[in-house]
């Protein structure tokens, strides 16, 4: 069966849990994306910039020297992180940005948290010409404050969060409390596959681009499809994107979560493997919370897995046996950040670098004629500096 | 007919606006908002009780400050519960909660229900819960003849309005803008056309919240509805208080001068 269903429902997961004001502004977004996703105008619009302007298809590279190091099953990245910004977030934001234009959005609002979906928003915002203001939380804005000059280049506005916790979960509810207050003018360009129903749908939807173009590639350099796939879970868009197009194929999925400083230790960012099913941003999904309900911070080196929930498809997907989820501490994902650096040249960002790391399990215990392939959704020029810090070395 | 529901139609019939004050458990302290609950249960109609929760989306800074500071007391539902249990015994004026659907869903659906019916509450307004996904929480508050109050909003079409109305017992929320909680100078211009949308699709009991901040918006509010909500400006003279017996006298001042709006 097609998911979500028409109540944009995977299972018992997603929903709309939004304050009424948003109710009718959703219903619009779903009746528009739905007109879209089968108008042939829109798709060639689309597939052009992702073509000519974020520099699809990306490729499938054989990891050579990586395979060898590990001896085992041969491995593939599929190197997201040669898309314009340095990772896949541009794939949803040039289709969310296209398709407020031609609702007639006059006004672009997105959270970020490292700043990565705020920066493919901007851009895609300044390339169509629409105002843009990103929330981001104070102590973000504090880390990553390379990639709030980046937006405000990019002609954007970078609006401080200080409530709550002050990082991704207190950017969403603020670019929320916007969308409320601005609903008519004001498209939300969600970054993940969370929110309301039609975003995990919509934003799914924009991100299988990458999930295709691996199947056709592998499909000619190998003849076959892969064994395994593994990719990094956040919110839960990068993966989606890649498994989508394998769900009824016999290929194994493995999300790879944020073990923080280690799942025992309430300091991660984990959902799937430790959290309980509840509320946030206007779905039903796994999140971190304890047993009253309030939701608990999130803990990750890496500031796209620092969130305590994920995409709901995601927690059908684990309940179904669909895919198996796993998670990767901190060191762990520092340690594979600096092998992949070594071996191939490629500096990954901190999310893949725990879908990198996953490898280390994996491959060693599987043949030389089996397959993985790694998204490699992003590259780690913006993680520098907080794997220098955490390395202990000054630059 | 619920407690809430007689309550309206007693004032429908005094021909005066229902006053529904609402205050944040544990904000400043679990002990003061007991004391300040008591005292404005002597002048409001219904009371409405904030559980603190960690992601207001529907709040604005004054609550959402006020839900952390809740919070660091490490006020949360059973405290709350416990604490509405207390003013059970001194007061008969109807209560109804209003907190966030996670909140209750963890909690346990009907065991919610329970718990609160157990402590004396008569009804529970979730703002991130709209009828479609509330079909297992009607039924567990109805078998606990716990009103379910629903909220509606300007940007709600005809569709909503019909369908929001049935799921609503006890009164229908009106958000009077399109926004978040907190206290406003003025009224938004479209409000009373807002209101005479809904008025044509129902007959229920319509009490107006969301940025009512003076007894001259009250005494608009009272023209067009059944009922005032008021949020954030009594949290606002709270924090104006040196003390809680000057947070007492502010906020009795205030709702006093309010019900005279509202034509008492």
């Amino acid at each position: 069966m097609l998911l979500p269903d028409r109540t944009g429902h995977f299972g018992e997961f997603g929903g709309k849990f939004v304050p009424e004001t948003l109710m009718t502004a959703l219903a619009e977004l779903e009746e528009a994306y739905n007109k879209y996703k089968e108008d042939e105008d829109f798709q060639r619009e689309l597939d052009y910039y992702l073509k000519e302007y974020a520099g699809r298809p990306t490729p499938l590279y054989f990891a050579e020297r990586l395979t060898q190091r590990f001896g085992g099953a041969k491995i593939y990245l599929k190197r997201e992180d040669l898309c314009h910004t340095g990772a896949h977030k541009i794939n949803n934001t040039i289709g969310q940005v296209l398709l407020a234009r031609r609702m007639g959005k006059t006004r672009i609002i997105a959270e970020t948290g490292a700043g990565q979906h705020g920066v493919a928003t901007a851009t895609a915002a300044a390339m169509f010409g629409i105002p843009c203001q990103v929330y981001m939380g104070e102590e973000d804005v504090r880390r990553q404050s390379l990639n709030v000059f980046r937006m405000k280049l990019l002609g954007a506005e970078v609006i401080p969060v200080s409530s709550g916790s002050k990082t991704l979960k207190d950017a969403i509810n603020e670019a929320i409390r916007d969308w409320v207050t601005n609903v008519e003018t004001t498209h939300y360009v969600i970054g993940s596959v969370v929110g309301p129903h039609p975003y995990p749908m919509m934003v799914r939807d924009f991100q299988t681009v990458i999930g295709r173009e691996t199947k056709e590639q592998i499909l000619e350099k190998e003849g076959c499809l892969p064994d395994y796939i593994v990719a990094c879970v956040g919110g839960g868009s990068n993966s989606i994107g890649i498994f989508y197009p394998f769900l009824e194929t016999r290929v194994k999925l493995i999300g790879v979560e944020a073990a923080g400083l280690g799942l025992k230790t309430r300091r991660h960012g984990a959902s799937l493997c430790e959290g309980t099913k509840g509320i946030l941003h206007g779905s039903l999904s796994y999140v971190l919370q304890d047993q009253y309900g309030q939701i608990r911070p999130a803990h990750s080196i890496s500031a796209g897995l620092d969130y305590p929930g994920v995409g709901p498809e995601h927690s059908y997907l684990k309940e179904k046996g669909l895919a198996t989820y796993n998670a990767i501490t901190d060191e762990e994902a520092l340690e594979a950040f600096q092998l992949l650096s070594e071996t191939e040249g490629i500096l990954p960002a901190l999310e893949p670098a725990h879908a990198i790391a996953y490898l280390k399990q994996l491959a060693p215990n599987l043949s030389e004629d089996e397959i993985i392939v790694v998204n490699l959704s992003g590259r780690g020029d913006k993680d520098v500096q907080v794997v220098a810090q955490a390395l202990g070395i000054e630059v | 007919m619920s407690r809430i529901e007689e309550r309206f139609t007693k004032l429908r019939g005094e021909g005066r606006g229902a006053l529904i004050p609402y205050i944040m458990a544990g904000y400043p302290t679990l002990e003061s908002s007991r004391r300040i609950i008591e005292a404005l249960a002597k002048w409001g109609d219904i009371i409405e009780i904030g559980i603190p929760y960690s992601d207001p989306l529907a709040d604005g800074a004054t609550i959402q400050k006020a839900s952390v500071v809740a919070l660091s007391h490490g006020i949360k539902t059973p405290q709350v519960l416990e604490m509405i249990e207390d003013l059970r015994r001194v007061t008969d004026t109807p209560f109804v909660i209003m907190t966030y659907y996670n909140a209750i869903y963890k909690y346990g659906l009907d065991a919610f229900a329970k718990a609160v019916a157990g402590v004396g509450v008569d009804g529970v307004i979730i703002p991130d819960l709209p009828p479609e996904e509330a079909h297992p929480w009607r039924s567990a508050a109805e078998a606990n003849s716990i009103d379910t109050i629903f909220l509606l909003a300007p940007t709600s079409t005809e569709d909503r309005i019909r369908k929001v109305a049935s799921a609503c017992r006890g009164f229908i929320y009106c958000v009077s803008l399109t926004g978040v909680t907190g206290a406003r100078e003025a009224l938004s211009i479209t409000l009373p056309q807002f209101i005479s949308r809904v008025r044509v699709l129902t007959d229920k009991p319509l009490a107006i919240g969301f940025g009512i901040s003076s007894p001259e918006h009250a005494r608009e509010v009272a023209k067009i509805a059944d009922g005032v909500i008021i949020g954030s400006a009594l949290i606002g003279l709270i924090d104006e208080a040196k003390d809680e017996r000057e947070q007492i006298a502010k906020v009795t001042g205030f709702v006093r001068d309010i019900l005279a709006a509202l034509g008492k």
